[in-house]
């Protein structure tokens, strides 16, 4: 099986539905690359070049080059999508999605409920997250617990490349808008993924690590983190659970809840800001289903509550690192009343 | 290095595994080993399993220690008569560290890659190791199964044979189109591939439906086939588990798929985290679900396994051995019980569906044997 990157795996899970289906569109800007100007065909494929190649392949007519308008190629790919097509729209950094919160919030993620579930929206909004980028405070956020706290959206992050090509596929086969969050520092990321098509279910969480002592849940690119001191400590004879929630909507909250009650010990590592985060919300969660079980106290793992800066020195100790994944699940191993 | 010493190394189970960790030692230091002890217990995240001396000595040096991780090849003990000094030992030891890594990158550089072919308009995808000329071992997987079943066994058979396993149509690698998912189509996809391949005449290892296959291959194309071993063969018998056919179909979830595997093998701490991994991954591709249901109900229509008709066993004009699991609960071993007299029938004590897996030492052993005969 060939090794493919986070990007080659999301190009390949879009090209691959939309040879399946005719009705899948792409629409971004630059994602078809130098719309108009002759010698510009595909030069970009997206600002990380992630929808490069598609264009060429499956024409103008289905991968647009958009205006520096998210409101209004927002609100065309939640039409578009309403009246049948499978838009895949990128909006190149969730910090810029305030300007169309609107056409997501109110629209999208409505039309279902306000039409007596006889509308669907089959839209995948892309987007690119987290900090690592040096690309200051407006292009680095984690804003995907605003997204998860919204009804009617379904919210994912994939934490690998085998995983972004599978969740990917589901996205675009869902009937629900969703809201497909890519790591900017993973692109590059490397690991076997099938040439074949598969879907991986929304609201399943995925075990990469299973041991008896520590219960680690982390999103996006802190499972890898997370897996790392799940490998160090378990040399050291911590062993450690790390469960990838995939999806923070729907939430797959029995296996969150069944493996904190199996190992009573629980870390949470999340690189979005901690108030009304998935941080939050998971330790909530454990606190009111399984406290009986509970041998320490829940430990968050995130970055502080300040926006993310841009020194680069201040910027890497904002991230949660795997030396502080790896102290607290010491701690939490370690605790005793 | 030396014909007085025998490392003992990691194996490699698998094309996936990199590392192993040693879980305990079976044997202690300076004791006297035979040829086929158990003298280390190995754990990858996919399976866990016993490891067999390769050969006949005393056990000189335990390398690597209990809970260590080490990758593949690396040296894990020393086999030795106890004539040969302690420095020796010491400075081969030293000799091996040195050349491990110069192997490592030369085994990095060739390794052995599935291939494909295309038989009407499918595309299979087969593993082919050993040295060429002889007659080759074909290797037939079951049920949802795929050619990485064989990863305890055609590493092994490979050292003196060319082994080829494949994965059938729905499975593994390989299309996911199984047309009637009957046992006719399965049949003649196999007969396409061996062709397609250039392997005229063949020795079969068919488990469960892969059994079926082998013989009622060998059945329709007695020239082409020198041997039959067949591991817990279905269609000897009426019954199967279909809590097993059904949940393995339906299960998608970690949970419900660990119960599933579990029912295969007599033991089920067997059942590492990446082989649920790679069952889900493989039950998640397009087609994958249609192709099992598919072949479920073309093979085990109304909960039933069609049978055949023994009188035909007995017409099969190659030597036939069959190896079945005592504790197996997928096919009872009692299918055995009605074979004809000449089919050779060992039954193996604490073993489920796979022995393959759960005693491959054992299971290369028999079909080496049998092989010896055919």
């Amino acid at each position: 099986m060939a090794k493919k990157s986070y990007r080659q795996a999301i190009n390949e899970a879009i090209a691959q539905e939309m040879r399946r289906d005719p009705k899948v569109i792409v629409m971004g800007e630059d994602n078809a690359g130098g719309m108009g100007a002759p010698g510009e065909d595909d030069a970009w494929g997206g600002a990380l070049s992630v929808t490069k190649g598609l264009m060429p392949e499956f024409g103008r007519q289905r991968v647009l080059d958009t205006p520096i308008s998210e409101s209004a190629f927002i609100g065309a790919a939640a039409g578009a999508a309403v009246t049948g097509l499978r838009p895949v729209v990128e909006l190149m950094f969730v910090d810029f999605m305030g300007v169309c919160f609107d056409q997501i919030f109110n629209q999208a993620g409505k039309f279902r409920y306000m039409f007596g579930g006889k509308a669907v929206t089959p839209l995948v909004v892309r987007t690119m997250y987290g900090a690592g980028f040096r690309a200051a405070s407006q292009h680095s956020q984690c804003l995907y617990p605003i997204f998860t706290h919204t009804p009617g959206l379904k919210v994912v992050l994939p934490s690998s490349p085998y995983e972004a090509k599978g969740l990917m596929i589901q996205a675009i086969r869902d009937d629900d808008p969703v809201i497909f969050f890519e790591h900017k520092a993973m692109y590059d990321d490397e690991e076997e993924v099938p040439d074949e098509s598969y879907a991986i279910p929304f609201g399943e969480a995925n075990l990469t690590r299973e041991g008896d002592d520590v219960t680690i849940v982390a999103l996006g690119r802190m499972v890898g983190l997370a897996n790392e001191v799940a490998d160090t400590l378990d040399r050291d004879g911590i062993s450690c659970t790390v469960v990838d929630p995939r999806t923070t909507s729907p939430l797959d909250e029995d296996t969150i809840l069944e493996c904190a009650e199996e190992t009573g010990r629980v870390v949470v590592v999340d690189e979005a800001n901690p108030r009304c985060g998935m941080a939050t919300d998971i330790s909530a969660l454990i606190g009111q289903n399984v406290f009986g079980a509970l041998k320490a106290p829940v430990k968050m793992v995130t970055p502080p509550h300040t926006p993310v800066p841009f020194a680069p020195e201040l910027e890497d100790a904002y991230i949660p690192s795997v030396a502080q994944i790896e102290a607290a699940v010491r701690e939490v191993a370690g605790y005793a009343r | 290095m030396s014909d007085r010493i025998l490392p003992i190394t990691m194996p490699k189970w698998g094309l996936a595994m990199e590392e192993g960790m040693v879980v305990a030692w079976l044997a202690e230091e300076g004791s006297p080993i035979a040829a086929g002890d158990e003298i280390v217990e190995i754990e990858t995240t996919k399976i866990t399993n016993v490891y067999e001396a390769p050969a006949a000595g005393t056990l000189r040096r335990r390398v690597a220690g209990e809970g260590e991780t080490v990758p593949v090849g690396a040296l894990l003990g020393l086999l030795a008569e106890p004539s040969v000094p302690d420095e020796e030992l010491v400075a081969f030891i030293e000799r091996f560290g040195a050349d491990f890594a110069v192997k490592a990158a030369a085994a990095e550089a060739a390794p052995v890659e599935p291939e494909t072919v295309t038989v009407g308009g499918l595309r299979l995808n087969y593993l082919r190791m050993g040295p060429e000329g002889g007659i080759p071992l074909v290797l037939i997987h079951g049920f949802g199964g795929g050619l990485d079943n064989w990863l305890f066994n055609q590493p092994a058979l490979a050292e003196s044979h060319d082994v080829l396993a494949l994965d059938l149509p729905g499975h593994g690698r390989s299309s996911k189109e199984v047309g009637g998912g009957d046992m006719a189509m399965l049949i003649g996809v196999f007969a396409g591939v061996l062709d397609a391949v250039g392997i005229e005449r063949a020795y079969l290892v068919g488990h469960s439906m892969g059994g079926a296959l082998a013989l009622l291959f060998a059945i329709k194309n007695p020239g082409r086939v020198t041997g039959l071993t067949l591991i817990a063969p279905a269609g000897l018998g009426s019954e199967v588990n279909m809590d097993f056919i059904d949940g393995f179909i339906a299960a998608g979830k970690r949970k419900e798929m660990r119960r599933v595997l579990e029912l295969l093998v007599g033991d089920p701490a067997l059942i590492g985290r990446d082989m649920i991994n790679d069952v889900l991954k493989y039950k998640r591709l397009d087609g994958v679900d249609r192709a099992l249901r598919r072949l479920a109900e073309g093979l085990f229509p109304d909960g039933r396994q069609k049978t055949f008709e023994l009188g035909d066993l007995a017409r099969i004009p190659v030597p036939i051995s069959v190896i079945w699991g005592r504790n197996d609960r997928i096919l009872p071993v009692a299918h055995a019980d009605s074979l004809p007299d000449g089919v050779e029938v060992h039954r193996l004590e604490g073993v489920g569906h796979m022995p393959h897996m759960e005693a491959s030492a054992e299971v290369n052993r028999l079909i080496e044997a049998a092989l010896g005969v055919a």
